[in-house]
Formats: C-alpha cells, structure tokens, sequence
C-alpha cells in the first residue's frame, strides 16, 4: 500500500467508469430484470433497483473515501456525485444503444422489460436519460455521505439496511412459515404491504438495526466485555447455560417454524456436514481436494444401494444399518483414493482430486454399471430412517439426525483440532518438510485427513440419500465440491464457527432468494476471487491462520530453484 | 535383500506399481482382444480415428500452451484458462451468425475465417490480460493455495457470466461449405475432411509462430529470462509486470484460435464448453511437462489420439458398452497417473515434486 498518494480528477472518472462497466455488466447479466420483482420497500424500491444502483453507490464509497485522505471534505463529496454521475452516462448509454439497434439477439437480458424499468416511468428516451443521470448522481453522493459518515454510525446504518433487505426478502418465507398462526396477521399488517415491507415495517427494522450496532459497538454495554470481567466460575456457569439454551432452541426450531423452513436447515446442516470434514482436509491439512464430492456420493449411492426397495432392490437393510457401512465405504475411497496423491503438493493435489470426482462421476453415469447403480436414472424409493414406531418421514423429523451429525462431527473435529494430530495437521499446512524433521509421520497424518474429510462426506451423503428418497448422479458433480471449498473460505479456512456461517450464509440465504438460484454460482466465483483478494482469512478466521496470511515475508518471493534451461 | 527392498521403497509406492501394472495390464489385454479377437473396426477406421484425435489433439495443444506458458514463469495454474478459451469462441459466434446470414462466408471463407479468429483471439487476450490485472496480479507472493482458489473462483465467474449474458443454450456454429466433405488436393482425394486438415494446419502453424516468438524474438527473451528468475530479469532492467501480461496475452491468443478450431471441429458452442478442454489441455500440458513448450504441443497430440482411440481400442477388447461414454474418464485417468508416475511429464522438466 505504499502507492503515491493522489487522487485527481481523472481518477474520479476511472472510479465513475469502473462502475460503469460493473452496472453495465449488471444490467446484461440479467439481475436488474430477475430481481425487479422483489420488492424491498412496497412500491417504493425493489432489489433489482438495489442490484442496479449497487455498483454506482459502491465506487462513489471508494471514490470519496480515497478522496478523503488527501482532500477536502466537499472535493470529496464532489468526487462521490461526480463519480455517480459518470456511471450513470454509461447505464445511459446502454438504454440509448438497446432502444436505436437491437442487441438482444447477442445480450439475451435487453429485454423489453429492462428497457421499461431503465425508463423509470418516463415515455421519451430523453427524459429516462435525464432520470437515470439524476439518480446515479444521488446515489453518487449518497455513497459519498455514506463514506464521510464516522466509522460507527455507518456501521450502525449498514446493519439497519441490511436488516430492512432482509426482512423484505423473507416476506414470503414468513407468511408461508407463520401464516396460520394467530399472532402473525396483526404483525404481518403493520410490517408488511402486499409485495415488500410498509413504512412502519422499514422504519422498525431500520431502527432496530441502527440500536442493534451501536448498542454492541459501545464497548461498556457489549456482553462480551461484562462476561469477561466476572469470576471464573460464573463465567462456565454462564457458558453452560447459553449451550443449554441454544440445545433447546434448535430442538424446537422444527416444531416452531414448520415444513419448509425446515428443509432449508436440514440442507445447511447437510453442507455443514461436508464442511466440517473438508474444512478438516483444506483447512487443518491444507490438502486441497476438489473431488471432495466423490465422498458424499459413495456415502449417498451406498445408503440407496443397500436400503432401496425399487428396481435396484438389493439388501434392503434399514437406514441404520446402512449408515456405517456407507461411512466405512466413504472413509476406505479417502485413504485409497489418499495413497496415489501422497507424495502432492497443493495445486497438482487438487486437480488430481478433481480428476477423481470427475471419472467417478462419468462412471455412475456410464451405460457400463447401470444394472447396478441405476445410471443417469438413478436410484429410487429408499426409504426413509425409522426407530421402533418413529418415522423420520419429511425433513421437519430428518432436522434431527442431521442435528445429531453436526453435533457429533463438530464435536470430533474440535476435538481433533486440539489433539496431537491436529496440531501434526497444522504443521504439515505449514511446512511439509520441517514437519517431517520433527517428527511427523507424514504418510499417516496424510492418510488420516483425507479418510476423516471423506468419513464426514459420507455420513452426509447418507444423510442425504435418506432426506431425498431418491438420487441421481447430478447431485454430485463438481459444483457440490466448489460450494462446500466456498462456504469454508467465507467462514474462514480452519474455523469450525466460520464453517456454520458459511453455510447459513451460502447455503441457506440463497434458498431464500429464488429469483438468485440462476446467480449462485456466478457469486460464489465472484466471492472466491473476493476473498481471496480482500480477506483470504474469511469472516471468523481461525487465528494461526489468519498470523500466516498477513505475515510479511522475509525475504523477497524467490523462484523455486534453478528452472532448466530448455524451459520455455 | 527383502530388508534393504523394503528401505528404499516405500509400502505406497509397491502399492502403485501393483496398481500401475495392473491398468497397464488391463490396457493390454483389451487392446489384444480388440484387435486380434474381436476384429469389429477396418484399418481405415483406425485411420480415421487417428486423424480425428490429431485434430482434437492439436487443439488442446494450442490451449494447452497457455497454461505452460503461465505456469513457466508464474508457477501458478491458470485454472480459468478454459474459460479465456470458452470467451472468445463464443463471442465471435455472433459475428459468425451474422456472417452467414449476410453469405459472407460463402463468399469469402478464408477471410471470414481470419476474421473470426481475430474477434476470437482479440476477445481471449482481453480476457486473460484482465485476468491477471484483477485477480491474479494482487496475489503474487501469497501463499500457493491462495492464487489457486482465485482462479477457481474465476473459472465459475467466468462460466456463469458466459451463461448470464449470452444464454444457456447450446449454439451452433454456422457450416463452413468449403470446408465439407474430404480433402481435395493435387489432383485426388486423400482419407481425411477438410475441416479437420485444416483445423491441423492452421494449428500447426500457430505453433510453429509461438515457437519462433518464445526463441527468437525479444520479447520471448525476455519472457524466458522471468520464467528463469525473476528478480535477475528485473535487474538486466526488464519489466517483470510487462512480460507476465504477455504472457497472459499470448496464452489467451492461442486459446481464441484453439476455440474457433474447436468450433470448426465440433460445431457447438456453449458457455460450460471450457471446462473440460480446459482440464485435458491441462493434462497435456503436465503430459508433456509443465512449463515446456514443445512439451505442450507433444502431450496435447498425444492425448487427443488417446482419446480418439482409447475407447474403442481398450474398452470395447472389455466388454464394455457404450465405449464412447467413458472417454473423458480416460483423459482424467491418464492425467491422475501422469501426475502420480511422472509429474515431470514425457519431456521431463523443471518441476521436481517438490515444487508440484
């Protein structure tokens, strides 16, 4: 960061013009169309809007705030509206160009209905035009104020935003989750207009939001500080009680919120699983496996082997007896499919891994070993897990044995973490060689990653199997991998905490957000590349880690060795 | 003896080789089977077979290229290089459509053809060039994971912008009718289609150029002086950042002309079409050793024709139905024993596993 420090009108126009091309790019990507549905605020704003303007308030945010180090204040309230402004000409000049020539044959998204909401109302190109500059410039300088706010009142007005989106978002969850229920319909009409939320409801949350942060950030007032200050003893009684009482609401969880609520939990569960177990692969290990699904799949296909009453009957054991042995298959491929990538290293590790999970999954879809795993049809009708009279027949029953699973899996890996091995992990992330100089059998320590990673995969993967009835090779390609590898880093590589707000975060916001299915994978790319460039720690880093990351090093990066001389 | 056996190789690597000979031994056999057994191909489909796998082969030599060349100086893999590839065949498809509608390619197909290729590989540099400015570039020196994860994270950006602009669907690439049918030249006609002649050539020919501007020219000295130590080049006053982006624009150049080849081949476009390209070109590149030019050229013939034969050749000689279907598990397995065997790859290079 020891660039110059200048920031001149030209540099106004490249922030202006870099979110230019980011709205640009946007609108073609089809957001501001798909979202603009959602309503945020009834009437008043939708999430495709935000999606639109997003960018022009995020650049006027980095324009004002780099301004402000050196300038004046107004040069950098200028700079935020000038800089919106210049976003604005090329969102303009996407609506001239689609409205004179015809670009949808190449951009599918231009689209009539973009064209409409790119007019905000207005019925001449002109009048949109001016519209568009108008609110860009806004926007602009809204992103500015924004940035020229102290430090804790815009975190605090962040935090109310973000909790007016995402009450907004959950209106439909709610009404389908409380609709019967007597309370809900008073509430319902006070925070909620018939698409979005009302004034009341966007002024409660606001304010909540705004409390909520200033109330944690006032060092006096935060929990934490006041917990920290008693006696030992109260301390553990108050940790206990807390466990306690977070057990008791995730047993009634369920029961309180109903069907479908549910399933979205029972699925982060499922991704919490597998991210606890790959979690222990990349991030204690620092063995990068892309082929990780291949693990959940054994687990899955030899649950819905063994159990199946359909076509492909085989055993028709029950889920119970089923479970370890998919486990024990899952964990035999981790420490086979370990052995031949022992003597890896890091990127040659994670495109052989990838070469795995891909023939397996080309395997399970070939014509060859479709009399026994059902081929692209898959395998259907297994049953579902009972105890005695108890069925667990849909996923408000099924909640509780993934619970189960992640309590059990959290508690190994925590356990692990701390352990010899654990700490023979970390060491062998560090630096292979000199763990081997003290001591560490790397063979072993290897192996046992890769078969505790693979362990957990296939106890999700039964899981899996169970909670959908039936499954199919699609399930289980690459991108399983790629979200399970996402959810980690966002939470923070090595962190068990980071892994379950990775996955409520990846897994289950999206579940929220249908109109998003189609942008998932675009924003976990984006969001890799995201953070590896801003926080490669992730959001609740694991503190070694982290100390690794932002270490300076010694000495300049050298080149690995004399390279030969023909090279190139 | 058993003792002093035992000290020099590890239970591991016994378990490889057992493995090694096993496949190899599994190779034979259908290979056996197929040809003296079985009978159900004429030499002349051998032939053809042949002749296809050199063109795919060809093709994932020029993409191939690319990621030897990053890895060469950057040591890093260039994970979303299918997807520089995917970008610029895909663009230029709506010039191609466009073309067709107005006869232009009937008219003038040799310079529709180079005009696609300009717009393909205009657009592939683009890509790659803007690649590296904005994730790549922040993270040199970071810890090696680090700018693997990014090009990951990059690769699925890639695919779903792709898919987000220009649609999901599968597009066909317009007919070149010159092109149709076998080759006709001096005077008779020779056991191979036109298309895929010159789709041979014209890869050829980019890699008789690449060679000559990696050897010959100044900045391909320059290149291979980074590729050989950075900080030396640094000081004989090369710009280090000057070169890496050449690289990156080079790379991306091949992969445009390796895309409007791969279209000429295979007619469809889409916007996952990189992805396993991609990963074979990759394969290709550790087959013929990472960071080594004609390396590059060399594994990616060598794996088109394994591709191209390998089904029909081992696994029908099996018993096994549908052949066809498991010809990419036969790329990913030749690369995961490429990298267990001999990460050096056919060539052998400058990677040791240590640095793999």
């Amino acid at each position: 960061m020891d660039k110059e420090l200048k920031f001149t009108w030209s540099d106004i126009i490249k922030y202006g013009a870099i979110g230019g091309v980011v709205a640009v790019y946007v609108i073609l990507i089809g957001m501001v169309v798909a979202f603009n549905e959602r309503y945020i605020i009834a009437e008043t704003l939708t999430l495709g809007q935000i999606a639109l303007f997003a960018p022009t308030f995020l650049l006027a945010y980095f324009a004002a705030n780099n301004a402000r180090k050196i300038k004046s204040l107004s040069f950098s309230i200028i700079a935020s509206a000038l800089a919106g402004l210049v976003t604005g000409v090329f969102v303009a000049a996407l609506l001239v160009l689609a409205s004179k020539v015809n670009i949808r044959e190449v951009f599918l998204n231009v689209s009539p209905e973009l064209l409409e909401i790119l007019h905000f109302g207005k019925d001449s190109l002109t009048g949109a035009t001016i519209m568009i500059m108008i609110f860009n410039l806004a926007v602009g300088l809204l992103g500015g104020l924004f940035a020229l706010t102290p430090r804790r009142w815009s975190n605090a007005i962040l935090m109310g935003a973000s909790l007016v989106a995402l009450m907004g978002i959950m209106q439909e969850l709610m009404s389908i989750t409380f609709g019967n229920k007597d309370w809900f319909k008073p509430v319902s009409e006070f925070i909620y207009a018939k698409k979005g939320l009302s004034w009341g409801g966007t002024a409660l949350f606001m304010l909540l939001g705004i409390l909520g942060s200033l109330w944690r950030s006032s060092a006096s007032l935060h929990p934490g500080t006041k917990i920290a200050k008693m006696p030992r003893r109260q301390q553990q009684t108050i940790r206990i009680a807390s466990f306690l009482l977070g057990l008791i609401i995730l047993l009634w969880l369920p029961r309180f919120l109903g069907s479908y609520p549910s399933e979205i939990l029972t699925t982060v569960g499922i991704y919490i699983i597998m991210g606890l177990g790959l979690n222990i692969v990349v991030g204690f290990a620092g063995l990068l496996d892309l082929g990780y699904v291949a693990f959940f799949a054994i687990g899955a296909y030899t649950v819905g082997i063994l159990t199946t009453t359909g076509k492909l009957a085989t055993m028709e054991w029950g889920f119970w007896m089923a479970l370890p042995a998919a486990v024990f298959l899952a964990t035999m491929a981790g420490v086979i499919l370990g052995i031949p990538v022992l003597k890896m290293r890091g990127d040659y590790l994670a495109i052989v891994t990838l070469g795995f999970g891909e023939i397996i999954r080309i395997l399970v879809l070939s014509d060859w070993l479709k009399p026994y795993i059902g081929g692209a049809q898959g395998i259907l009708q297994i049953p579902k897990p009972s105890i005695g009279d108890y069925a667990f027949k849909g996923p408000q029953q099924i909640y509780y044995i993934v619970l189960i699973g992640i309590l059990l899996v959290g508690y190994i890996a925590w356990r692990l973490r701390d352990a010899r091995i654990g700490r023979a992990w970390k060491a062998m992330r560090e630096d292979e060689d000199v763990a081997e100089a003290m001591g560490i059998h790397l063979v072993s320590t290897k192996l046992l990653a890769f078969a505790t990673g693979a362990a957990f995969a296939g106890l999700s993967g039964a899981i899996f199997a169970a909670k959908l009835g039936s499954i199919f090779p699609h399930s289980f390609n690459l991108i399983v991998s790629i979200n399970v590898l996402s959810l980690i880093i966002v939470g923070g590589i090595g962190s068990l905490p980071g892994v379950v707000v990775g996955a409520l975060i990846l897994v289950g916001l999206p579940e929220l957000l249908r109109e998003f299915a189609d942008y998932r994978m675009l924003f976990y790319g984006a969001l890799l590349v995201a953070m590896m460039l801003v926080k490669p720690e992730g959001f609740i880093p694991e503190k070694t880690h982290a100390r690794e990351l932002h270490q300076k090093p010694l000495e300049p990066e050298v080149a690995p060795e004399a390279p030969a001389k023909e090279a190139i | 003896m058993l003792r002093n056996f035992m000290r020099k190789y590890d239970v591991t690597d016994i378990v490889m080789w057992l493995i090694g000979l096993g496949l190899l031994l599994v190779v034979l056999w259908g290979s056996y089977k197929t040809l003296f057994v079985i009978q159900k191909y004429e030499s002349s489909v051998w032939l053809d077979f042949f002749i296809f796998g050199l063109a795919q082969g060809s093709v994932y030599a020029l993409i191939a290229l690319g990621y030897t060349l990053v890895y060469g100086i950057l040591f890093m893999i260039n994970f979303a290089h299918g997807e520089v590839f995917t970008g610029g065949v895909f663009t230029a498809y709506f010039v191609a459509i466009a073309m067709e509608r107005s006869g232009f390619i009937e008219r003038h197909w040799v310079l529709a053809l180079l005009i696609l290729m300009a717009i393909a590989m205009t657009v592939s540099v683009a890509i790659a060039v803007l690649l590296e400015r904005i994730a790549y570039r922040p993270l040199r020196g970071a810890p090696r994971l680090v700018p693997l994860i990014t090009a990951i994270g990059a690769s699925f950006f890639l695919q779903y912008t792709y898919r987000g602009i220009y649609g999901s669907g599968v597009k066909t690439y317009p007919d070149f009718p010159a092109l149709d049918g076998k080759l006709n030249l001096l005077g008779r006609e020779w056991p191979i289609l036109t298309t895929q002649a010159l789709v041979i050539v014209v890869a050829a020919l980019m890699m008789v150029f690449l060679y000559w501007y990696v050897q010959k020219t100044k900045a391909g000295k320059a290149m291979r002086a980074v590729a050989e130590d950075k900080e030396a080049a640094a000081l004989m006053g090369i710009d280090v950042d000057q070169v890496i982006v050449n690289t990156f624009a080079l790379g991306g150049a091949m992969a445009g002309v390796a895309g409007i080849l791969y279209a000429l081949l295979f007619k469809q476009v889409n916007a996952f079409m990189g992805f396993i390209p991609g990963i074979k070109a990759f394969t290709a590149a550790v087959l013929g050793g990472i960071g080594n030019v004609p390396g590059a050229m060399l594994g990616g013939l060598f794996l088109g024709i394994v591709e191209s034969l390998g089904p029909s050749l081992i696994l029908d000689g099996l018993g096994i139905p549908a052949p066809y279907q498991l010809k990419d598990a036969i790329a990913f397995t030749l690369l995961v024993l490429v990298l267990i065997f001999r990460p050096t790859g056919i060539l052998g290079e400058r990677l040791s596993e240590k640095k793999a």
